[in-house]
């Protein structure tokens, strides 16, 4: 015997005690798919005999059973089942994943496996219970598919067992080796004209089909290049031409050029022409009349046909490798691919929520928005007037009869192509055409994202990045994410990226230095990297800025509705001013120089997003420099005078040893008042007062992304210099990073490199950032560190504090880590890039949000935050 | 940091007799902080001064200690150097330890003496201002000279510094003397005790034993001590707030020690009305399964706790901390199985939607929403009204026009920093009624507090209701 079983099935198999299903099992199935009761008590128990732990195996088993399916895996249960309700929580478990439930019997003679059980050793059974055993499976034979099982086997002889063989049959939905292109076209209601010139729009070429009955016509479309059209369904119904329409589609689908799924009229109908009692409504009155229009015998004739045909759609597909589900009402994820009476359900009607609108129709429960699937949906059902993506799923059911439009979306390309109805053939009950949209609405997607669900951010999380494969969040750090996220961050569908930390260069050996360039050189040139650009670092504040052309590209690419047309913020997503009209004069002045600098044609774009550093420090960082770095320098001022005038005074009284040992400490003493005066000038270096927007400088060094693109393909060479153009508009407001190309194979270049960094840092500049000069670099081990700054001594006082250069300090300060902080620079950077590219993907906020949150999330793990 | 005694008694070389240090040497001694150095800079017939230098080696603190520590950016940077702190204490109670505890095997007769001495702290940081150095020190007996250093010459509008050069003077014993310094530098200092152990704090507060208690100021010199508490996640939070402003205030234990709010509103015991007023509206409602959403450290809860009718109690609050407090307070490690099981406390935010708050009866929301930024309070709306949609929502926030009503408030500015916003009555209730409107609710207002006849009440309270 051949038993055919679905590929996704949860099999069930019967059988006394002795009948040989755990043979059986072995011949056909992998062990890790079977789940036997036995081996469960043993689990339990340590005891695979031990039948007074049955319900403690059982859950195990169930418990294990359910994990399976839901991962789409076939499950078999090798256990007796010969009674109904030892069967029933299993064909539940089946039911609540959607997959069909088995049964595959071994009805062998009671004497056979009687002697069986007495030949084993382990196991001591009297004859009672093999007896007992079959009986209740004779009682249950006839029952099974009463039961809920889908497919039932028997077999009855030790012949048959062996001769048996298992076959997996993928699901009629399954057609994940068709990978398009397909044209997927909404609801048609006979709205044949207006298909014709849709698959005329979209390249398909007319043909005359032979060889159909008559009731179908000779229509039929194929494309040249292979493509298929895949109709969501609800073909008939309230149209002019429905019969002429189902033809085409039935000719289509026919020569292969055509996928089709079934809609909720198309369901009515056919349950109309095997005679059901239905109600003659919505529309199904007009398929009726053409139906009546046929002349006899055609008319009996195609009835059957156009029932058979309509049966024979399979009530959704997955195509693309499962990238592609099409469903007229849509798809629950945990339902694609699947096939069950709940499943079909689903995708003939959606789900409602049991309340009715004003209309008295029924209202829709948005499946669309808990959507988190890997595939794309796309569905029709309720007409709406643009077809709208939310959460990857796409409703492309544009009201065609009711004078809207038939719409098709390219797969892949994911263009819409549409033609307008040539009139309105019925009036909606509820009216889905506004009269004029309003200018202020957002997409569905867009409202949606108004609203952030804690579920795609909190605890344990796993993020795909393309740079750098999953990078894990861990609760903990989540967690305190949550926290500034919520009570400070701005926003989030402004905030779209949050900058990476970025690791400083090995420490060095050079004599009263932590850092210096030949170290980050060194980096890159062992990663393998020719060329490097050497930026200077700015001390200020790290600021993102987004800056959109007008309100309209606010609204339209970051729904944003509330007149804003960009923000600065903090590395934290903290909005960076407090005074709206600072920020907005800020943003004006970007604005027009990046019109000056053409920009926003260049890139052809209605938005920009820089990555910044915001001078002086002194503006972002008020608090933290008078509580911190002021006091320090002040109670240290205050201090060491002091104390070198009493020890200068000590010293005038002691003789000996005693004052040997003092004027060492005294020495020590005046070397500390010098650094501290040291500390306060390189403090005082990134200092300034702020009283307008006249007193900022604004530094831009990445312009991240536009619009379609984030310019992560393009050399940090193209960065500074396009910021330059950029800079130059505004010189009052911009500073223009100085930067210089340096080949780290030439020790020329090293050179001059290191000549230029000790002069910057000798003037109180903070030192330099050297970046590879491609933005996305890979060495022999994977991503290569975005960035390294290399910090100058001075500056470093403010960092290592006053005495760090003090040589018993720097000693013990050269021992300093920097693994844990370059992967975290790497997960973060990669974060940051997935976010943006997820972005300018269109992608919903909450994909864009979960890495921006992750980024967040990494920088509240502890590391020295001195690196 | 150096403290200096100083002493005209005669002769004078009594008093390197009370302190056990030779006047003619400069001693040094290894301390766990760094080292210690004794020596005379003065010595006359009339006068004789001793000084006590510290050299903290912040290196090496942070180096060698609890790994967890050393992630807070203040620890190389700081003033621990400078200025007198515990590490003074300890080295006072290590270096001057016979001097402190009155023993002086040569001349005891001398320990009991009250001879004139000064002390002279060059850096003292003092939160709390002049004022409270002097109400610490005069109770005592000491007069008092203290100069305040500024904070940075370059930007004077910045201000003046914490640091103040003291120098106290009485006619008493060493012992006593060495005895309030070692109990007080900390302290004027204040929440930077993590920086000695737990074990030492209470030697410090050990030798406040007789004076102590009798101090006008003994329940603010406590509760300085008692104050810091490090926690791990408050750490992993100060790491992310930095650089900001306001955020600071919440992460580096500078957060003053009575909420502003409740220093205002305190006379007229407000939160206990709203607390009240809520109470009252969660009664009528005859919800069995509340919400309190922002529930802080707990007042809300523990009332609900007290009452059967409510079945289900479950408590969101955004910052862990503040939930940390209220397990804390509501004492839910040691409550009852059939107590425990009515009571939840979880860590959310309002500005996501979260599962967890749906199918309750009623949510309470007090003193909350001006908390959040205007342009994120459409995000609440929608959490609050439209997923968790509670049947009931009773919502309070301050009332801006009452605040006339306080002198110390200056005009225009709220009752907390944290404040994005305070609304007036007819603002409250425009938003109050717009928002019932979209989301299906019906709303009533009540005013909690003492009314004024043009001002209205202090807080404002709004009751949603959506029909069944």
């Amino acid at each position: 015997m051949k038993i055919s079983i679905p590929n996704l099935s949860l099999v069930v198999l019967i059988g006394p005690s002795g009948s040989g299903k755990s043979t059986f099992a072995r011949q056909h199935f992998l062990p890790t798919e079977v789940l036997s009761s036995d081996a469960c008590r043993g689990l339990v128990s340590d005891d695979e005999n031990n039948q007074a732990v049955t319900g403690e195996a059982f859950a195990v088993l169930n418990f294990i059973a359910s994990q399976r399916l839901a991962l789409g895996r076939l499950t078999v249960i090798d256990a007796t089942n010969v009674q109904a309700e030892s069967r029933k929580p299993l064909v539940e478990i089946a039911r609540q994943h959607h997959c069909l439930p088995v049964a595959i019997v071994l009805n062998l003679p009671e004497r056979l496996c009687e002697e069986r059980n007495q030949g084993r050793s382990d196991r001591n059974l009297g004859p009672h219970v093999v007896r007992n055993h079959h009986a209740q499976l004779r009682r249950s034979l006839r029952g099974l598919s009463r039961e809920g099982f889908r497919h039932v086997f028997v077999l009855e002889s030790p012949e048959q067992v062996t001769a048996a063989t298992v076959e997996r049959v993928p699901l009629w939905n399954d057609r994940r080796h068709e990978h398009g292109p397909f044209d997927l076209i909404g609801d048609l209601h006979g709205c044949c004209d207006e298909l014709e010139a849709l698959l005329g729009k979209l390249g398909y070429e007319r043909f005359d089909l032979d060889g159909v009955t008559a009731g179908w016509g000779t229509a039929c479309y194929r494309h040249p290049a292979g493509g298929k059209a895949v109709f969501v369904g609800d073909l008939v119904d309230r149209g002019p031409r429905v019969l002429e329409t189902v033809g085409i589609v039935h000719n289509m689908v026919s020569v292969g050029s055509a996928l089709c799924v079934p809609g909720n009229h198309d369901v009515k109908l056919l349950r109309k022409l095997r005679g059901k009692d239905v109600q003659i409504t919505h529309g199904l009155a007009n398929t009726l009349a053409e139906i009546d229009k046929l002349p006899q015998p055609l008319r009996s004739a195609h009835c059957r046909e156009l029932a058979a045909f309509l049966d024979s759609l399979v009530s959704h597909y997955v195509l693309d490798g499962g990238g592609l589900v099409v469903a007229h009402a849509g798809l629950k994820a945990e339902m694609q691919g699947r096939g069950s009476g709940r499943v079909r359900d689903f995708a003939l009607y959606g789900e409602t929520t049991g309340e009715t609108d004003e209309f008295g129709l029924p209202v829709r429960f948005n499946w669309a928005a808990d959507y988190r699937g890997s595939a794309l949906v796309v569905y029709g059902h309720t007409p709406v007037p643009e077809p709208e993506w939310l959460n990857r799923t796409v409703n492309i059911d544009t009201g065609c009869v009711f004078g809207g439009r038939l719409t098709a979306l390219r797969y892949p390309e994911r263009e819409f192509v549409s033609v307008p109805a040539i009139r309105t053939y019925c009036e909606p009950a509820r009216p889905f055409l506004p009269d004029g949209k309003p200018a202020d609405t957002l997409t569905a997607q867009q409202a949606h994202d108004d609203v952030l669900d804690l579920d795609d951010v909190l605890g344990k999380r796993i993020v795909s990045t393309r740079l750098r494969g999953q990078v894990t969040i861990r609760d903990a750090h989540a967690t305190a994410a949550l926290e500034v996220m919520s009570r400070f961050a701005a926003n989030p569908k402004w905030l779209i990226y949050l900058p990476p930390t970025m690791s400083p260069s090995e420490t060095t050996a050079e004599p009263g230095l932590l850092e210096h360039p030949a170290e980050a050189f060194n980096y890159f040139r062992t990663q393998g990297v020719p060329q490097v650009v050497c930026e200077e670092k700015h001390m200020g504040s790290r600021a993102i800025v987004i800056v959109c052309q007008d309100e309209l590209a606010a609204r339209e690419r970051f729904g944003v509705t509330n007149g804003e047309t960009g923000i600065v913020y903090t590395r934290t997503g903290r909005r960076f001013f407090n005074d709206p009209a600072l920020e907005a004069g800020l943003l004006q002045r970007v604005h027009e120089a990046l019109a000056a600098a053409g920009t926003w044609t260049d890139l052809q774009t209605s938005w920009v997003c820089l990555d910044c550093e915001l001078m002086p420090w002194s503006a972002k960082a008020q608090e933290l420099l008078k509580t911190q770095y002021a006091a320090v320098g002040a109670a240290g001022q205050a201090a060491l005078p002091q104390v070198v005038a009493s020890l200068i005074d000590a010293a005038a009284r002691l003789a000996g040893p005693s004052r040997e040992s003092l004027e060492q400490a005294l020495t020590t003493c005046q070397q500390r008042h010098g650094q501290i005066a040291q500390f306060v000038a390189a403090y005082r270096h990134y200092c300034w007062p702020v009283v307008s927007l006249a007193d900022y400088r604004l530094a831009p060094f990445h312009l991240l992304a536009s619009e379609g693109r984030v310019h992560t393909d393009q050399t940090h060479s193209w960065h500074m210099q396009t910021l330059a153009n950029i800079c130059h508009a505004a010189p009052d407001l911009l500073v223009a990073t100085p930067h210089r190309l340096v080949d780290v194979t030439d020790q020329a270049q090293v050179e001059e490199a290191i000549g230029w960094w000790t002069d910057l840092t000798g003037r109180g500049g903070e030192g330099m950032v050297v970046k590879p000069d491609h933005f996305i670099s890979r060495g022999q081990r994977g991503l290569v560190q975005p960035a390294i700054k290399c910090r100058g001594r001075e500056y470093l006082r403010i960092i290592y504090g006053p005495d760090y250069t003090a040589s018993e300090n720097l000693s013990r300060l050269r021992h300093r880590g920097l693994g844990h902080k370059r992967s975290l620079a790497l997960g973060e950077f990669a974060l940051g890039i997935e976010g943006l590219e997820r972005f300018v993907r269109h992608e919903p906020l909450r994909r864009v949000h979960e890495c921006v949150f992750g980024v967040l999330a990494l920088e509240s793990e502890p590391v020295d935050p001195r690196l | 940091m150096l403290l200096t005694i100083s002493t005209t008694h005669r002769p004078a070389a009594d008093l390197g007799r009370l302190l056990h240090k030779h006047p003619e040497r400069f001693q040094t001694f290894e301390l766990s902080f760094g080292k210690a150095h004794v020596y005379y800079p003065e010595v006359t017939a009339e006068r004789c001064s001793a000084c006590l230098l510290l050299e903290v080696d912040s290196v090496g603190l942070v180096r060698n200690r609890n790994p967890d520590q050393g992630f807070v950016l203040a620890q190389y940077v700081n003033d621990r150097p400078y200025a007198a702190s515990s590490f003074l204490s300890v080295a006072i109670a290590q270096v001057f330890g016979s001097a402190l505890q009155g023993r002086c095997k040569d001349r005891p007769e001398l320990v009991t003496t009250a001879i004139p001495l000064a002390a002279r702290v060059d850096v003292l940081p003092v939160r709390g201002g002049e004022q409270f150095l002097h109400r610490v020190f005069e109770p005592l007996g000491y007069q008092v000279e203290a100069a305040r250093a500024p904070l940075d010459e370059r930007f004077p509008e910045w201000g003046a510094s914490p640091y103040f050069a003291v120098t106290v003077r009485k006619t008493t014993t060493l012992s006593e003397l060495l005895t309030h310094l070692y109990v007080l530098v900390p302290v004027f200092d204040n929440c930077k005790h993590y920086w000695v152990g737990d074990a030492e704090m209470e030697k410090l507060l050990a030798r406040g034993e007789g004076w102590l208690a009798s101090h006008p100021e003994k329940e603010e010199i406590t509760r300085r001590y008692l104050r810091y508490q490090p926690s791990l996640i408050r750490m992993s939070l100060a790491r992310l707030v930095e650089e900001e402003e306001e955020g600071a205030g919440t992460a580096d234990g500078e957060q003053p020690t009575v909420e502003p709010e409740l220093g205002l509103e305190q006379p007229i015991s407000l939160n206990e009305q709203r607390v009240g007023a809520v109470l009252a509206a969660l009664r009528a409602s005859g919800a069995r399964r509340v919400l309190d959403l922002g529930c802080g450290e707990g007042k809300l809860l523990r009332e609900l706790m007290r009452d059967r009718q409510f079945e289900q109690i479950v408590g969101m609050d955004v910052s862990i901390r503040t939930l940390e407090i209220a397990q804390r307070r509501l004492k839910v490690d040691r409550l009852s199985p059939a107590q425990a099981n009515r009571l939840e406390l979880i860590h959310g935010s309002l500005m996501y939607r979260d599962r967890r708050l749906e199918g309750f009866d009623a949510a309470a929301v007090v003193e909350v929403v001006e908390h959040l930024d205007p342009p994120r309070l459409s995000a609440f709306e929608r959490v609050l009204f439209e997923f968790a949609k509670p049947r009931v929502v009773v919502l309070t926030t301050p009332n801006r026009e009452y605040n006339a009503c306080w002198d110390t408030l200056p005009a225009g500015s709220f009752r907390h920093p944290d404040h994005r916003f305070e609304w007036t009555r007819g603002e409250f209730q425009d938003w109050a009624s717009g928002l019932a409107d979209r989301f299906g609710y019906a709303v009533r207002f009540l005013a909690v507090g003492p009314e004024h006849p043009d001002l209205g009440s202090p807080t404002q309270l709004g009751v949603f209701t959506r029909p069944s």
